[in-house]
């Protein structure tokens, strides 16, 4: 599949790669740093536009392929733009035994995305975490950063519904 | 020397409130600040004090507060359960009867949180001073004893001497392989190299535990002093702790904790003016549990794609860029300045014949009391469940225990008496693992369960070797099949072919232990698996394709949204009445149960 051939994605905007200097310019001694690189420039861009990937393996001199290797073997790293809202529903063994697939289908069936995916007004992502780690309060749903514990299928209903008007103002 | 900041004198009185995770969640925070509002109104700020703490234990009733010199407890604060126990902490300090914990409605209250029947058989080294300290206080960390040990064992001690402690106290590493921690240390002493790294592995993926969070959420100096300790046993100079990236707040306390005690020259060149050396650096994991086993570890801090290779060498000898690293688990680090502290007898005298000290554990699941708890090794599952779990928090019994992760395994109600300590539970087909207990009840379905686990691993597998990339999906494809109601005869024997072929062929642990979900419950669960092949029934009504949809009237509100996205009209309906479902007619699919808005749709 070739990524730059669609023009609806923000992809096909340039990217400003001066954003880059800094973290270049910090890690530059640090040879095993690929890895705190990537994390900043997806702080920077929200996600890792192909050019920001092509333009960290030029100035580090590392191969792109190895770039790209490292890029799309962590969860963390996400090569396509990404929801403004990410929700992110813990399917940790707690949150499993505790409800955690009726949960996935209320969320996923009130905002019309499936899990892993982005909404196409790129309001909304939604995905699954392995485990967030705070399993006393099986099921959780993080939303953005916020923690929300104890969400059986009607009140992740009720969480998207908030989300739902919150972007449609 | 170093001692206390005693520019601030110690409050008489304290008021620690949860900031662990959860308790966080739950809106903790806001509590602390309610609390410190009303004690700078009232010009008390000198005598009372709010402490904002790492993790209590007790999750499951949080936000967890507790006051004052007894330890009197308050669980699920809200705002204003917040203004009456100020108004007990600024006046006569007498508990607040209504709000104090009760194991049920109107039971007996108990006041004191050591007392509450959770804690009673608990016994905290690791978590020591987590609940107690301020976790963003250097002196909070002080005051409580952190860095005596690695002050003492700097003048006092050699590394050898150390070394020696720590073989003799019988730690084990706490990250799941159950090492012995002494001779590690030993062969990376011994290792031949000018620069030696000490990490920590920090990388807690296992889905269901939250043990390691808790430590460095809540007592971050205690692993950079084990890490010291360590670091001086072998004679490393530089290390770094690789934690997982989802653990946003264990990051930011872990990144404050190494700036005050590079600040206060606790870490850092010539530390405590001893001559010896030590800096630590943070790595951020990216969301890859394959991390967690070593050489992937070491991939991923020299910035490759995190995958295994073949030991030896061991990392020991030679690990990150080629120089002899050790890396320990957050847990066993946390340990070792107790041991250093208490003395090796100290700790070998709690535990079992080759399990010694304590283990943390995550329990979650179908109990009453979710948490983290510490134990002596040796408890048995029963005890683990009901007397510090408090039993099933519904109305059905629980059914099995699932310990040690997704490489754990399953054990029944019949095997409950099962010790908890490395030998008994491997002699059952467990592993202690890094520490995740889940309590399951009669809802949860044995082959979904082995396939949650399964699913997880398949999908973390770094497809570096053929037996885990291609032997768990086959093994996947085949679980999955049977929750849906395909299974055939003969699955369940290549199902245990093929696990025991992904278990002895594998290159790491992750592969190694993939299996581990299956087989256990193969071994003792297997009549679940016959049923949903030959009966096609689910007995816990878990798996969507083996039960039979009903309409709950109670609930229906008669919006028809089932009917209309019913794919095959099995769903019908008299006007003004309750919705049906024809079982004949229904393919269950579960689309009418995942759109219903009141969950009125159930698995019968």
């Amino acid at each position: 599949m070739t990524q730059n051939a669609c023009n609806c994605a923000p992809e096909a905007k340039r990217v400003d790669l001066s954003l880059l200097e800094p973290v270049l310019a910090q890690y530059a001694e640090d040879d095993g740093a690929l890895i705190p690189v990537l994390q900043h420039a997806q702080g920077l861009y929200g996600y890792l536009p192909l050019d920001v990937l092509r333009e960290i393996a030029e100035k580090r001199s590392t191969p792109f392929s190895e770039v790209y290797g490292v890029a799309t073997f962590y969860t963390q790293f996400h090569l396509m733009p990404r929801g403004k809202t990410v929700v992110r529903i813990c399917q940790g063994t707690a949150c499993h035994v505790a409800g955690a697939p009726a949960v996935t289908r209320a969320i996923t069936d009130e905002l019309d995305v499936s899990l892993g995916e982005t909404s196409a007004d790129l309001n909304f992502t939604v995905e699954a975490v392995a485990c967030v780690g705070c399993c006393g309060l099986a099921p959780v749903v993080v939303i953005d950063e916020k923690v929300h514990g104890q969400v059986d299928a009607g009140g992740a209903r009720k969480l998207a519904r908030v989300l739902r008007a919150e972007a449609s103002r | 020397m170093i001692a206390p900041d005693t520019s601030t004198p110690r409050a008489a009185y304290e008021v620690r409130v949860c900031a662990g995770s959860a308790c966080v969640a739950n809106g903790s925070l806001q509590i602390a600040q309610r609390f410190e509002e009303a004690i700078a109104r009232n010009g008390l700020a000198g005598s009372v004090r709010v402490i904002k703490t790492g993790c209590h234990g007790l999750c499951a009733r949080g936000p967890v507060v507790v006051v004052g010199p007894d330890g009197v407890f308050y669980p699920a604060v809200d705002l204003d359960a917040a203004d009456r126990i100020i108004v007990s902490v600024l006046g006569d300090r007498e508990p607040v009867e209504p709000l104090l914990f009760r194991e049920s409605p109107g039971a007996d209250s108990i006041a004191r949180y050591a007392d509450v029947p959770f804690n009673a058989r608990q016994q905290r080294i690791v978590l020591r001073n987590c609940g107690v300290i301020d976790p963003e206080s250097l002196d909070s960390a002080f005051a409580a004893g952190d860095y005596v040990a690695l002050s003492t064992a700097l003048a006092t001690m050699t590394p050898e001497q150390v070394i020696e402690m720590v073989r003799d106290s019988g730690l084990r590493g706490r990250g799941g392989a159950g090492f012995s921690t002494g001779m590690k240390w030993q062969l990376a002493r011994a290792a031949e190299g000018d620069l030696k790294y000490l990490c920590c592995n920090a990388d807690e993926g296992d889905p269901g535990a939250f043990m390691d969070r808790a430590v460095l959420e809540g007592d971050p100096h205690a692993v950079l002093e084990g890490m010291a300790l360590a670091a001086y046993a072998i004679g490393a100079s530089e290390g770094y702790v690789y934690v997982r990236a989802e653990y946003p707040l264990a990051v930011k306390r872990l990144r404050k904790a190494i700036a005050d005690a590079e600040a206060r020259g606790l870490l850092g060149k010539d530390i405590m003016g001893s001559g010896f050396s030590y800096s630590v650096s943070i790595r951020e994991g990216a969301g890859a549990f394959v991390c967690g086993e070593e050489t992937a570890l070491i991939a991923s801090v020299e910035g490759r794609r995190g995958m295994p290779r073949p030991r030896p060498p061991f990392p020991t000898t030679s690990g990150l860029w080629n120089r002899p690293t050790c890396i320990n688990n957050v847990e066993t680090l946390a340990n070792i300045p107790w041991i250093v502290a208490n003395g090796a007898e100290a700790y070998a005298a709690i535990g079992t014949g080759n399990s010694k000290g304590t283990k943390v554990f995550a329990l979650t699941g179908h109990v009453h009391y979710t948490g983290l708890v510490e134990v002596p090794m040796g408890l048995t599952v029963r005890e683990m469940v009901h007397e510090i779990g408090g039993g099933s928090s519904s109305e059905r019994p629980i059914k099995a225990v699932q310990i040690g992760g997704p490489s754990g395994g399953c054990l029944p109600a019949s095997l409950f008496d099962t010790h908890i300590d490395y030998d008994a539970l491997a002699s059952v087909g467990a592993v202690v693992g890094s520490g995740g207990l889940v309590a399951v009840d009669k809802s949860t379905c044995m082959v979904e369960f082995a396939r949650y686990f399964l699913a997880f691993t398949q999908d973390e597998s770094c497809g570096k070797c053929v037996p885990c990339r291609i032997g768990t999906k086959r093994m996947l494809e085949i679980v999955t099949r049977i929750t849906e109601g395909h299974g055939q005869p003969g699955d369940i024997e290549t199902l245990e072919r093929l696990g025991n072929l992904v278990r002895s062929t594998s290159l790491c642990a992750l592969g190694g232990t993939a299996a581990n979900p299956v087989l256990t419950t193969l071994k003792y669960f297997r009549e679940e698996y016959e049923e949903h092949i030959s009966e096609k029934k689910c007995r816990a009504h878990a798996c969507g394709a083996l039960s039979t949809y009903a309409v709950i009237p109670e609930k229906c509100k008669g919006c028809g949204v089932c009917k209309k996205n019913c794919p095959v009209n099995a769903i019908s309906s008299v006007i003004k009445e309750q919705y049906t479902i024809d079982p004949d007619t229904c393919v269950k699919c579960g689309i009418c149960e995942a759109k219903c808005p009141f969950d009125a749709i159930i698995r019968v």
